[in-house]
């Protein structure tokens, strides 16, 4: 069973660590806007499964409520021009990187007002113009194209960074040892994040990877910094993240980061919360270290934010949420004529087509 | 016109396009400091450098991966595959993150991306060295494959494909790279998609790619003297997007068609050309089309054996004395 003392302790590979104590320097403006994104995660998310349900969201729809503050603290301290890409939990990266909620929202509908068109659903987000690149639904699959996004980088001698979420079950698949050592040998900026929630779909990950920290797979790749962090904690996430984020952008060294953290819904919105797997005790228990509701008060502690103004906040992003659902419904389904227009960057080649003639 | 050889031309083509575009950089194993698993990318880690021509460690999937992703950001990669039966390990980078990204995003990551690399059976390789895969890629939309016969078309059709906005998946012929022919000095290009005749004749048409356009070639000749009649070969030189026009011109003339092929029979191109055909000309055919193609049995190493699995000049001409009613 997954419990919290699971975060037992944090490698010291990196040369400055740091915990997530205090706000690390940010101003309350920034502490209020992390707080923002996450609650625009949620209630998003809460939306997007009341749609879901009423059958206005199809096909797979995976949840991140409850793991918040990874996307949160890895995400926002990164610069415009630098890249995110992650797997199919993918809703509140493209939401705290700056994703529209309407164009996130239409997405999930499969309207031509989402951020993909309506091509790719609520596993493919992107967004290119925020170097959005996606929500890819292959285990694994996208960690590769991440050192080929830091490859490019040091190609161009650009400083970007690439930051890479992926969940805890990819660091059994071949394309993880396959990227983290291309990235370490040739020093690539890339930032590989584990969002350990402790189970891939319904099987905890301690039942299948040899290993009983996923971060100590970094030590296989030499140059590879690592570090494991309090994923609850928006402000530990963050405060490892920024440090990746340098050695990346000075050092060209890529980083292993492993948030333990916890999804409180099913796998996806047709798997259960809880069952055989796991027990509602245990789900409970973590919804008590709720990222949110911990890091809202300790910003009340702290005077960033009064209880008011938490409270309007919230309102704010439920009000968000159902606008995005309003605009989703209200936005067309794409053309049958679009059927054609994605496959190729040019006009589809003749021939091929003709065989559909009698569709 | 100078005379080289298909490895030659393809090693023009690297040159010139990386000459050309700096967004153009080869990633493979053996390309840089070993100058080539088949010397296809002899003497560009010198003029390059090593962040233009990378060693890849043996990890097909991640380097095709690599490819992608830079792809993504603008850069052009070309992923060599020391032979397209390691690139089944990369098969989830061409086909579920290659060939779907521009759909997928609705538009806004278009990956211009060539694989390449030899295919096909070269001699006593066995089982898993021989195969020709041509097929497997062809079925998947998002992609363009190509698979050229000769030094001309290998240098033009290479250089297409580099300039290409989408991936495509080039397969050479490994028992092509010594094959000559002429190149001319001058800049050249020979478009994706378009099919060209070989050899005219008004009897038979005989469609290939690849290594069974020069076989068709043989049987053309020898049907020419042994049966007075006369083969227009058509090289298809791109499986996908086929340039089926060029197939229907020549069959709508001689009435009668073999398709010759390396790979297996079951779903291959042939398979789909054929279809194509009937659907399109059945009225013009005299005799039901002819598929020449491997044995349907993983490539043996005995030499004897081998022989029976590949299919040569000779099954194409009986084939073609059979749509001929030749007997």
């Amino acid at each position: 069973m997954a419990t919290k003392e699971r975060v037992t302790r944090a490698k010291t590979k990196m040369e400055k660590p740091r915990d997530g104590e205090g706000f690390l320097g940010l101003g309350h403006e920034e502490l209020r806007e992390v707080l923002r994104l996450m609650l625009l995660s949620r209630r998003f998310e809460e939306k997007a499964a009341e749609s879901y349900q009423m059958g206005k969201i199809g096909g797979f729809c995976h949840l991140y409520i409850g793991q918040e503050a990874v996307a949160a603290g890895a995400l926002t301290p990164l610069r415009e021009d630098d890249y995110v890409i992650t797997g199919y939990r993918d809703h509140a990266l493209a939401l705290v990187r700056g994703v529209a909620p309407k164009a996130v929202m239409a997405e999930l509908y499969g309207r031509v007002d989402g951020c993909s068109k309506g091509m790719g659903g609520s596993m493919h987000l992107f967004e290119r113009s925020l170097n959005f690149m996606g929500g890819h639904a292959i285990v694994g699959g996208h960690l590769p194209l991440a050192a080929g996004v830091g490859y490019a980088i040091r190609y161009r001698e650009g400083d970007q960074v690439v930051l890479c979420a992926f969940g805890d079950a990819a660091v059994n698949i071949g394309s993880f040892h396959e990227a983290l050592n291309m990235a370490a040998k040739w020093e690539l900026p890339v930032i590989y994040l584990i969002e350990n929630n402790a189970y891939g779909m319904g099987t905890d990950i301690r039942r299948t990877a040899a290993i009983s920290q996923l971060v100590d797979r970094a030590c296989a790749y030499e140059g590879l910094a690592a570090r494991q962090v309090d994923g609850m904690d928006v402000m530990a996430v963050r405060a490892a993240t920024e440090e990746a984020i340098e050695l990346a952008r000075e050092e060209h060294r890529p980083s292993l980061i492993e948030a333990l953290c916890y999804r409180y819904m099913g796998h996806s919105m047709s798997d259960p919360s809880h069952g055989t797997y796991r027990s509602r005790d245990e789900v409970e228990r973590w919804r008590k270290d709720d990222p949110i509701l911990c890091f809202s008060d300790r910003l009340v502690e702290g005077g960033v934010i009064s209880r008011e103004e938490y409270e309007e906040m919230d309102r704010a992003a439920i009000a968000e949420a159902e606008e995005a659902a309003a605009f989703a419904e209200q936005s067309p389904s794409p053309e049958p004529a679009d059927l054609y227009r994605y496959v190729y960057s040019d006009v589809y080649p003749h021939g091929a087509d003709r065989r559909d003639l009698w569709r | 016109m100078a005379v080289i050889t298909y490895r030659e031309a393809l090693n023009q083509a690297l040159r010139e396009e990386m000459s050309r575009d700096e967004r153009v950089f080869l990633i493979g194993e053996e390309v840089a400091e070993y100058d080539g698993a088949y010397k296809v990318s002899k003497g560009l880690l010198e003029e390059f450098g090593k962040w233009r021509v990378r060693d890849a460690p043996i990890a097909e999937l991640g380097f095709a991966g690599l490819g992608v992703g830079a792809a993504m950001t603008g850069l052009r990669p070309i992923v060599e595959f020391m032979t397209w039966n390691f690139a089944l390990l990369a098969i989830d980078q061409i086909v579920n993150s290659a060939a779907k990204l521009h759909q997928m995003s609705g538009g806004q990551y278009n990956v211009p991306i060539v694989f390449r690399g030899p295919g096909g059976a070269a001699l006593m390789l066995a089982a898993q060295h021989s195969q020709a895969l041509e097929p497997w890629f062809a079925y998947v939309p998002g992609l363009k494959v190509c698979s050229p016969a000769t030094p001309y078309d290998a240098k033009g059709l290479l250089k297409s494909a580099v300039r290409d906005d989408d991936p495509v998946v080039f397969i050479e012929g490994e028992l092509l790279y010594n094959v000559k022919g002429e190149v001319p000095e001058e800049e050249y290009v020979v478009p994706i998609g378009s099919a060209d005749v070989k050899r005219a004749g008004s009897d038979v048409t005989i469609v290939a790619y690849g290594k069974m356009v020069h076989e068709s070639l043989v049987a053309a000749e020898r049907l020419a003297a042994e049966d007075g009649l006369e083969a227009e070969v058509v090289d298809l030189r791109t499986v996908r997007p086929v340039d089926l026009s060029t197939v229907l011109e020549s069959v709508r003339k001689t009435n009668r068609v073999v398709v010759a092929e390396e790979g297996w029979p079951v779903g291959n191109v042939g398979a789909q050309l054929t279809d194509d055909i009937q659907r399109e000309a059945f009225d013009d055919l005299d005799a039901p089309v002819a598929r020449v193609s491997a044995l349907d049995v993983p490539v043996p190493y005995a030499r004897n054996l081998e022989k029976l699995v590949v299919p040569s000049a000779d099954h194409i001409l009986a084939a073609a004395r059979h749509v001929g009613y030749i007997t």
